[in-house]
């Protein structure tokens, strides 16, 4: 089986949900806010105990060492965290084609991480995420800090990424217009059930 | 020797500096005064009694009583662990972490101080076990509980952090690496200081009582020397199994991060 396979995913009070996302697909994810959807997000990237099964093209999770699972099977977080003192230091290599798409200049990378914004942080951790290379990505309203201008740029670097690697996406968003620009399928996350829109 | 005897009397005296103490406390409504007198009672009774422990020990050169006394002690020192953290881990990781580290770090140093260093013979003579194993396990304590609540309290604070070095696929070693260095380094840095002021600024409280109790100077200072450096390597490896051992129990075998294996 290709794409990412949900299957009977049940963790805390959620669940049991059923999704297959196929290559290539975008699935958006929208829904009230406290319903799970970041919890669902968590659990596919294996961040927290969970029941029930989630594979990539065929690959169980529970069979995967867990750094490499969450290297192919990415998730980004709503809000981005920095550790180290300079940008530099949370990257090993990255590609210089997206940086510049996502409007920002190379020189970023020598800057303090106090320096940043918001919304370049959250161009950033996107740009550390995809320097993985993943096979599969999780977005936790990944444009939620962004005009409307950086919001289409990663869409657009997004949409191509998707597309030239056959990925699966599965987007968490709340905005109407963006989920006609993006979305294969979309599902509502209420009352603990998935239910197709 | 020539050991001045302290009488009742003379003991009062010094209690009732604290009885001052307390009275300022009360007037300042620092709200310390009974936990004061309570803390005040408790160390005259616990010596007092573990005088008459270490009279009736030493008169008795036998290992099973050393045995015993000394799992007394790790047990108390493990529980002192648990009660000094604010969040800890739940059940019996949170005691035993402490105390199976203490247990590493101070008895294997204290029994080969006695057996390859002091060379007494027995060497589990309680005149040099009991005194020797007591600093041990006071200091390798206090260092243990300093980096296991470093430790805690840190991640619980950068838990976001440490989560978000997960997801860009770090293993837990490297996600909680720097946080696990800074623990280890809060509890070393207390004995590492009483080494760098010993004799300068403070004059350790063992030497000083051998003194006191009539040793050479000479003599009571070689014996500081020892100490120091075994409540060095045994703080140092004790501190470092606690924490590592612990920095492992925030993970499960799927690598997630696990607060909810603590509490408090």
């Amino acid at each position: 089986m290709r794409g990412l396979n949900i299957a009977g995913l049940e963790v805390r009070h959620i669940g049991p949900f059923d999704l297959a996302i196929a290559p290539g697909e975008c699935v958006v994810l929208t829904g009230p806010s406290g319903t799970g959807k970041s919890l669902l997000l968590r659990s596919v990237a294996d961040l927290v105990p969970h029941r029930g099964q989630v594979c990539l093209n065929g690959r169980s999770c529970d069979l995967t060492p867990p750094p490499d699972w969450r290297k192919t099977v990415a998730l980004l977080p709503s809000e981005s965290r920095w550790w180290h003192d300079r940008v530099g230091e949370h990257f090993h290599g990255y590609d210089r084609g997206q940086l510049t798409r996502l409007g920002l200049d190379p020189s970023v990378m020598d800057w303090d991480v106090r320096r940043l914004s918001s919304g370049e942080k959250q161009r950033l951790a996107l740009l550390r995420l995809l320097s993985n290379q993943p096979a599969a990505l999780l977005l936790d309203e990944p444009t939620a800090n962004l005009d409307r201008e950086n919001t289409r740029k990663v869409e657009s670097l997004l949409m191509d990424y998707k597309t030239a690697r056959n990925v699966p996406l599965l987007w968490v968003s709340h905005d109407a217009e963006q989920s006609d620009r993006i979305a294969d399928r979309r599902f509502l996350l209420h009352e603990n059930r998935l239910t197709p829109i | 020797m020539n050991v001045i005897p302290l009488s009742a009397y003379d003991l009062s005296l010094a209690a009732l500096l604290v009885g001052a103490l307390a009275l300022v406390a009360v007037r300042m409504r620092l709200k310390l005064a009974a936990q004061l007198i309570v803390a005040a009672i408790r160390t005259t009774v616990q010596l007092l009694l573990i005088g008459l422990i270490l009279k009736f020990l030493f008169a008795r050169v036998n290992p099973a009583y050393l045995a015993f006394i000394s799992l007394v002690m790790l047990t108390v020192a493990g529980w002192e662990i648990m009660r000094r953290q604010k969040r800890r881990f739940s059940g019996w990781w949170g005691f035993c972490m402490g105390s199976s580290s203490m247990f590493i770090s101070s008895f294997v140093i204290t029994v080969l101080a006695l057996i390859v260093i002091i060379d007494n013979h027995p060497w589990y003579e309680p005149r040099y076990a009991i005194p020797l194993l007591g600093m041990m396990l006071g200091n390798t304590m206090n260092g243990i509980a300093l980096g296991l609540d470093r430790l805690i309290a840190t991640t619980w604070d950068q838990r976001d952090v440490v989560e978000a070095r997960l997801m860009i696929g770090e293993s837990w070693r490297q996600a909680i690496g720097d946080i696990r260095r800074e623990s280890i380094r809060s509890g070393l840095i207390p004995i590492i200081n009483a080494m760098t002021v010993a004799g300068l600024v403070s004059l350790p409280g063992m030497m000083t009582g051998q003194i006191l109790g009539g040793s050479p100077p000479e003599e009571a200072v070689k014996y500081q020397i020892l100490i120091m450096f075994l409540i060095a390597a045994g703080t140092g490896f004790g501190t470092f199994s606690a924490v590592s051992m612990g920095a492992r129990r925030l993970f499960d075998r799927r690598q997630r991060l696990r607060l909810d294996r603590l509490k408090g």
